[in-house]
């Protein structure tokens, strides 16, 4: 650490007890946690005499005693009203899982395409990918959030005039809807003979890769295909399709993605994208010149170039900045209670904290998930610096 | 090569011409591959269809007079301007009394002459201007909020619009430097207890999202207090949005204190500094000089977050939007209204970018790309 | 010596647990001491609460809290109003933002019970029930089976609709909406099929509507929505201050006492609760109150009887056009009741 060590010379005014360094260090820290201390004390204190007066009282366990009584429209697990908040808070926290996930894999794939393609020789290619990206990052999160919705709930049709693709997708402004696989009795094999499949390709591959040979994809693609479709065949295709059908108000069967699924995961895809991209194009052109060069002496394409020479390279400069674009992505998840998206945030700090009451059990749960969440994939990231850790060139 | 070359012809020459010209040039970039031209096409078709499509509706069978929404849809079918028009008031001063609007005008101007010294350096009369910088908040507080020595107050519930996210904004932006500059060097302290604690509010304060501290603030911050005060609610956002861009900002003036050589601090030492003095004469400078892209990078993140007092009811922008879009004359019309409000954000946050590169250019640590902690 | 440090920080947090002994004052000594009283309303509901446009908020909810402050500072506009959600409104009430929540607030027992109010008396008796678009052909709630149904949340509405579809054996897609304004875009965009909240809020809806006669509120009331006035718990002079001016805004209708009357009732009336009511006699109890005694007058006088509040915001004559109903007095068959000024 960079600071001074103390010096006794240094403040020939002061009276000799001060001159000491330690004891000016002791008394400042004293000092400090003394405030810090103080201030939290009294903050207390006001905060049990703030509940003493109201007949307030703090405990987590209406979480499990109390039934939700409310519905949530998007559930990954099953829940019903008479659920307790606990469970409530669970179907939330996965809505926050699902909508991060998704993003995550829509941002990663948008910002990897539109940051390389910043760096093209196309001149209008890179002028797109520019203006992507301005738009990304100079657009406020939440603003993107209303506008995708109000385009998806303004703009698309009413489900009795649902925009059809091919019969079995159906885009409304109630949701978007397709079909659900059913997996019935015989798709077991199918699946263990797709695993088989895989895992024979990638060892096939390895092993080919290893001796210097060549593995094309389109024999690993084989390998895995024929197999399966004579699984499917065989066991009289145990796969079937849960096609959507309008009937009533909505549509029934198949899966549902919400205008507010869809709005938050574009918005949160288009908005991340943009840091992606720059941070890929920063780890991009921090790989040296020399390697491209090289890999253009030896009669590499450019597309194979960027494969197998630079990226590999880049990664290690990507991947930091990365998981924080990540993390940052899933805190900004709780937007989603701007359009009624209900997840942690909304079910625990919206709907059950204004049932209840329990502003404090339920901010400070809020604030804990969020933290452990932030504080773990950070920590992992730290983890997995430590161990590729680029040295220092 | 064999033997020295003869002096007399050892005169180096201009390289020579590359080919110019816009034929060459479009062959190079647009139609370099066959697939490159491939490219290029799609693109440009793509880029054709959408730009007459938006203008289209953007400009030209856009609609600025009308006073509804059924009207303006008689008059023609594009984008409904009207709406924006009709609101532009409530967009730009929220609620603010129109007979005290010179205010907020003279604030404004007060708020750009107290920047300039801070932004540009090369400005005459620079140590002048920067004393006025420092009364600058005291005098933009009682321009705006008033209730003292004449000016009749102006309540905070009524601050709306892009008045509203000024406030914020460089409210927040400029508390929260100073704040984050002391973390930072908290957070690299000899002292143990001021090092954790410093450690301790960093790390929990980038842990959560804005949204949940601004609940925070809008439920429960009252019960913090003694019972029977309170605080506007316009003061506790500000003092949360402060604390979180703090944070930010610390780990920003960290990464600079980093590239800060040991050396300099021992030089300083050699010379008989205290600490406090080597740290505004030394290492601040320099490390600052580093982390300023960085810095604006943070600024610009939290001048877009205070959109987010919308969900706590504070009539920002997009309070206002959603405000109009509800109300029956011009039922729906959610797009048009964001779309302006995305067009004010983009020019700012565009701008301010724009001066973050000039600044890096200025400052001589220009990098490929700034490292945001976003 | 980092060894030192950590102990005694423990030790300076032990000494340094000090409890913050402030004396409660109580609402009505910080109410006459700030000089205004702080109104919690709405964000925007036409005839309870909503600006006009010259933005000053005007409707039954606001009449409230001028009746209230009339009666504790002489001077009805002597009130700074708090727009809230439904999100903040109970926080806000408990935490001291504001003295008075006056937002259409439905009287319940976990409300009551667990959340630390107070309800002080119903000012008008609501039923919950459903808007659709009439092109829609529904003629009946139990017919919404599948339907979407916009509800704000934070709100008695979205409990009672889960309540009435798992009643009934239906299912439905739940829309949750922050506020009544943007559950009113979403039903025109289409996004629900049906809208539920009270049948006031329903009013007011129709009401707004280009074409009023395209939408059609279904005959089901599926709940009882006494929508009422809430003081937090814990003060029960604050209570009763604001239960005795409900009180007496219902008993000056049903004494034929009104905004230009009450003077010469309070000067010539014989009947002995008019004279007690109005300050002519002595009340038993205003002191403990901490009212004086022309508190009925200011509150008449400035604000009207119950009978003349309704008329100006929600009565027929207005937008809304809501029938007295079961707001009429008992005297008239309805569930308006003053208790006595004895």
């Amino acid at each position: 650490m960079n600071t001074l060590s103390p010096a006794a010379t240094a403040h020939p005014g002061l009276p000799r007890l001060w001159r000491d360094g330690r004891v000016r260090a002791i008394a400042v820290q004293l000092i400090a946690l003394t405030v810090i201390f103080g201030t939290g004390a009294w903050m207390l204190g006001n905060v049990a005499a703030n509940f003493a007066a109201l007949d307030k009282t703090f405990g987590f366990s209406f979480l499990w005693r109390l039934p939700a009584n409310y519905d949530i429209n998007q559930t990954l697990i099953d829940y019903s009203n008479r659920d307790s908040h606990l469970r409530a808070a669970l179907v939330g926290l996965l809505n926050t899982g699902l909508v991060s996930v998704v993003a995550i894999a829509l941002a990663t794939l948008m910002g990897f395409t539109v940051g390389t393609l910043r760096l093209s020789r196309n001149w209008l290619a890179a002028r797109l990918a520019w203006l992507w990206v301005e738009f990304a990052r100079n657009t406020p999160l939440l603003l993107l959030i209303l506008l995708f919705h109000g385009v998806i709930v303004h703009f698309l049709p009413h489900p009795r005039r649902a925009l059809g693709v091919g019969d079995a997708l159906f885009l409304t402004n109630r949701g978007f809807y397709m079909p659900r696989p059913l997996f019935e009795a015989g798709s077991w094999t199918v699946v263990l003979v797709l695993a088989l499949g895989l895992a024979a390709a990638w060892f096939l591959r390895r092993r080919a890769t290893s001796r210097g040979g060549a593995f094309p994809w389109w024999a690993g693609a084989a390998l895995v295909a024929v197999p399966v479709a004579a699984a499917c065949i065989f066991a009289g295709a145990p796969v079937a399709f849960d096609i959507p059908v309008h009937r009533g108000f909505n549509f029934r069967g198949g899966i549902v993605l919400t205008p507010e699924f869809v709005a938050l995961a574009a918005a949160l895809a288009f908005f991340t994208s943009g840091f992606i991209a720059e941070t890929v194009r920063a780890g991009i052109l921090s790989v040296k010149t020399g390697q491209k060069e090289a890999a253009r002496a030896l009669g590499l394409s450019e597309f194979q170039t960027l494969r197998f020479v630079v990226l590999p390279q880049a990664m290690r400069a990507i991947v930091p900045p990365l998981t924080s674009e990540y993390l940052a992505l899933v805190k900004n998840s709780s937007l989603a209670i701007a359009i009624g998206y209900m997840d942690l945030v909304a079910t625990l700090g919206g709907v059950t904290l204004t049932q209840t009451g329990r502003e404090m059990e339920a901010m400070f749960l809020v604030l804990a998930i969020y933290l452990g969440i932030s504080l773990g994939i950070s920590g992992a990231m730290n983890f997995y610096n430590r161990r590729i850790a680029m040295p220092l060139r | 090569m064999t033997g020295p070359e003869p002096a007399a012809t050892a005169r180096s020459r201009p390289p020579p011409d590359a080919p110019r010209g816009i034929g060459i040039w479009l062959r190079t970039n647009l139609f370099a591959t066959p697939l490159d031209a491939l490219v290029t096409l799609a693109c440009a078709w793509l880029v054709w269809e959408l730009a007459s499509g938006l203008a289209d509706w953007m400009i030209f069978d856009a609609v600025i007079n009308a006073s509804s929404r059924a009207e303006c849809a008689r008059i023609d079918d594009g984008a409904c301007w009207a709406v924006v028009a009709a609101r532009f008031d409530q967009f730009v001063y929220g609620f603010y009394p129109e007979s005290e609007r010179w205010r907020t005008h003279l604030a404004f101007l007060l708020v750009c002459v107290a920047a300039a010294p801070v932004l540009y350096d090369r400005l005459p009369a620079r140590r002048v201007l920067l004393r006025l910088s420092l009364a600058c908040p005291f005098i933009v507080g009682w321009l705006i909020h008033g209730g003292a020595f004449g000016l009749p107050a102006v309540e905070t519930r009524l601050y709306g619009g892009f008045l509203l996210t000024l406030i914020i904004g460089v409210t927040c932006i400029a508390a929260s430097l100073p704040i984050g500059i002391a973390l930072a060097l908290g957070r690299r302290s000899d002292l143990f207890a001021i090092r954790i604690l410093s450690i301790a509010f960093i790390e929990f304060t980038r842990g959560v999202p804005l949204l949940a501290l601004l609940f925070v603030a809008s439920t429960m911050l009252n019960y913090f207090l003694p019972p029977g005060t309170g605080f506007d609610l316009l003061v506790r956002v500000l003092i949360v949005v402060s604390l979180f861009a703090s944070a930010y900002v610390a780990e920003v003036v960290r990464g600079g204190l980093q590239t800060v050589p040991a050396g300099q601090v021992e030089a300083a030492q050699a010379l008989g500094l205290s600490w406090f003095q080597t740290t505004r004469f030394v290492v601040l400078p320099q490390a600052l000089r580093v982390a300023l892209p960085g810095l604006v990078n943070v600024f610009i993140g939290v001048y877009k977050d205070t959109t987010l007092v919308v969900i706590i009811g504070l009539l920002d922008p997009l309070g206002i939007s959603r405000a109009a879009a509800s109300d029956p004359v011009w039922n729906g019309l959610s797009t048009e209204l964001y779309l302006f409000v995305a067009l004010f954000f983009f020019a700012s946050c565009f701008a301010m970018s724009r001066y973050s590169m000039w600044l890096e250019r200025r400052l001589g640590t220009e990098r490929q790309a700034p490292p945001g902690p976003r | 010596m980092k060894t030192i440090i950590p102990i005694l920080a423990a030790v300076l947090a032990a000494g340094t647990i000090v409890v913050s002994a402030t004396a409660q004052g109580g609402t009505l000594d910080d109410v006459r001491k700030r000089g205004y009283l702080q109104c919690g309303t709405s964000t925007g509901l036409a005839g309870f609460s909503a600006p006009d446009d010259k933005g000053v908020w005007r409707g039954i909810d606001i009449d409230w809290c001028h009746a209230l402050a009339a009666a504790v500072l002489g001077d009805r506009d002597k009130i700074k109003i708090k727009n809230l959600t439904g999100k903040t409104n109970y926080t806000s009430l408990r935490s001291g933002a504001i003295d008075i929540l006056s937002r259409t607030a439905t009287w319940t027992f976990s409300r009551d019970t667990d959340l630390q109010l107070t309800f002080v008396g119903t000012y008008f008796y609501d039923g919950q029930g459903f808007i659709v678009p009439a092109d829609l052909g529904v003629k009946s709630a139990k017919e919404l089976d599948g339907a979407s149904v916009c509800a704000t949340t934070g709100s008695t509405s979205e409990l009672n609709v889960a309540d009435f579809f798992r009643a009934n054996n239906i299912s439905y897609e739940p829309v949750p909406m922050e506020s009544y304004t943007e559950a009113r875009a979403a039903y025109l965009a289409k996004r629900c099929d049906a809208f539920s909240t009270d049948g006031s809020g329903l009013a007011v809806m129709r009401a707004s509507m280009n074409d009023p006669s395209a939408h059609v509120i279904l005959p089901e009331v599926i709940s009882k929505e006494p929508l009422s006035l809430v003081v937090r718990q814990g003060d029960d002079q604050w209570a009763d201050i604001a239960r005795w001016t409900l009180n007496l805004v219902i008993a000056a209708e049903e004494m034929g006492i009104t905004s230009r009357n009450v003077r010469e009732m309070r000067d010539k009336a014989t009947n002995p609760e008019i004279r007690r009511m109005l300050g002519a006699d002595r009340l038993q109890g205003l002191e403990s109150l901490g009212l004086g005694t022309d508190w009925a007058v200011n509150v008449i006088e400035q604000v009207g009887n119950y009978g003349e509040i309704y008329a100006r915001n929600i009565g027929p004559g207005t937008p809304l056009n809501i029938e007295r109903g079961l707001n009429r007095q008992w005297k008239d068959g309805g569930l308006i009741y003053s208790r006595p000024f004895r």
